[in-house]
């Protein structure tokens, strides 16, 4: 063991020596528009409250109400959200975005703590509606001069591991305590819907 | 005893100052010395997330359909990729974007359903969407500079995406899973359908 102790910095020392004396331009910086438009758009979702407890309550939502709503949700929400980025990149005028937004947390998060049971295809229809101002914000906010596809890629899959997360908070809805945890959450989520959107009237 | 370790000193010594006598350029990366149009034909498709992602949303949609499917498109896809790409080499031009969001709306949307296709209507899929991606590809490729040799390492690439991917999903069997394959097919439709938005806000 000692042998050891005396050996490891002396060869580290000779390896370092002898990596410093082969360095070489790393050429490691990432291209514009390449990685960094995924990043950036992988980063839109996760950066906004707003857009993190709606995404949440979904996943939420679709695990308390089980299947098929735990699946069709999350296959639905990205392409109907997918619609709403296209009228935003189009510039297709649609009112009230940050409230669309704020009542989605709302209403998503109040389904929750209310453990609403509605019909399959009601949910869906909520959901969709609310993807609509998600998405719209999204593809207005777009930056120029990023690459389409990764940026989309990118807030794409974003949003797909939110809703992971919320249906994996979700799991915990079993039994009377963590019935009521999720529950709970879904408050959380209705009364950081409220703050968002006192935000956006005044 | 002692002479032994010095000898092993003295090796390792000697080992060392021809380490510091060596250093040279690693050539390690592929634009200094290229690897040979082969394997730039490879690298184009694994580079290219506007290629791969329909070949791989190509093979989830064979792989949820089943083995025979898998083993049609295995075949087909890289064969229609490289005569789609021959032509394009030969007689193409231009740059086809709305189209290829088309295609990556189409797949995706078709593997996010979980559309029940029967093996003719894939078969045509299949090479449509083949002939039309390896055409691109052929039309940004200069016939006189072994491009045929780049197409060949493209429908390599092809037969190695469709194959990996198809097996994945061909024995999936848990819901949970089969879900899985739906929302990346979800995915992949969204953003083509985002990239069909792009490509018209660009154009106005």
């Amino acid at each position: 063991m000692k042998r050891w102790r005396g050996m490891a910095p002396r060869r580290l020392l000779a390896a370092l020596v002898i990596m410093l004396c082969h360095v070489q331009a790393a050429d490691a910086h990432i291209l514009k528009g390449e990685a960094v438009s995924f990043l950036s758009g992988f980063k839109h979702p996760i950066s906004g409250l707003d857009h993190v407890v709606a995404m949440v309550a979904v996943g939420l939502w679709g695990a308390q109400l089980g299947a098929p709503a735990i699946w069709i949700l999350p296959v639905a929400f990205p392409l109907v959200m997918a619609v709403g980025g296209m009228l935003g990149l189009l510039g297709v005028p649609l009112p009230g975005i940050e409230l669309g937004i704020a009542a989605s947390a709302i209403m998503l998060g109040g389904a929750v703590m209310l453990r609403l049971r509605p019909p399959l295809a009601l949910a869906a229809l909520m959901v969709g509606f609310f993807a609509i101002f998600h998405g719209y914000a999204h593809g207005s906010e777009l930056p120029a001069g990023e690459n389409g596809l990764l940026y989309s890629l990118g807030f794409v899959i974003a949003t797909g591991c939110l809703h992971a997360c919320g249906i994996t908070i979700g799991l915990v809805n079993r039994g009377t305590w963590g019935k009521r945890a999720v529950r709970f959450a879904g408050a959380a989520i209705a009364l950081t819907g409220v703050f968002f959107l006192r935000k956006a009237i005044a | 005893m002692m002479r032994r370790l010095a000898g092993s000193r003295l090796t390792k010594l000697l080992a060392s100052a021809a380490c510091f006598l060596l250093p040279a350029a690693a050539e390690a990366h592929l634009p200094a010395i290229g690897l040979g149009p082969i394997y730039d034909g490879v690298f184009h498709l694994f580079l290219s997330p506007e290629d791969l992602i329909p070949v791989i949303a190509l093979a989830l949609l064979c792989g949820q359909r089943g083995a025979p499917f898998g083993r049609r498109a295995l075949w087909l896809v890289p064969l229609a990729w490289f005569l789609g790409g021959m032509f394009g080499m030969f007689w193409g031009s231009g740059r086809g974007s709305a189209l290829t969001c088309v295609s990556f709306l189409a797949v995706g949307g078709l593997v996010a359903a979980n559309a029940r296709i029967s093996l003719p209507v894939l078969t045509v899929v299949a090479a449509l969407l083949a002939c039309f991606h390896g055409y691109l590809n052929g039309a940004g490729i200069n016939r006189f500079d072994d491009g045929t040799y780049a197409l060949l390492g493209l429908a390599l690439a092809v037969f190695v995406v469709v194959a990996l991917f198809a097996s994945l999903v061909v024995p999936l069997r848990q819901q949970w899973t089969r879900v899985a394959v739906r929302v990346a097919g979800s995915w992949i439709a969204a953003s083509g359908l985002l990239m069909l938005g792009w490509t018209l806000h660009a154009a106005r």
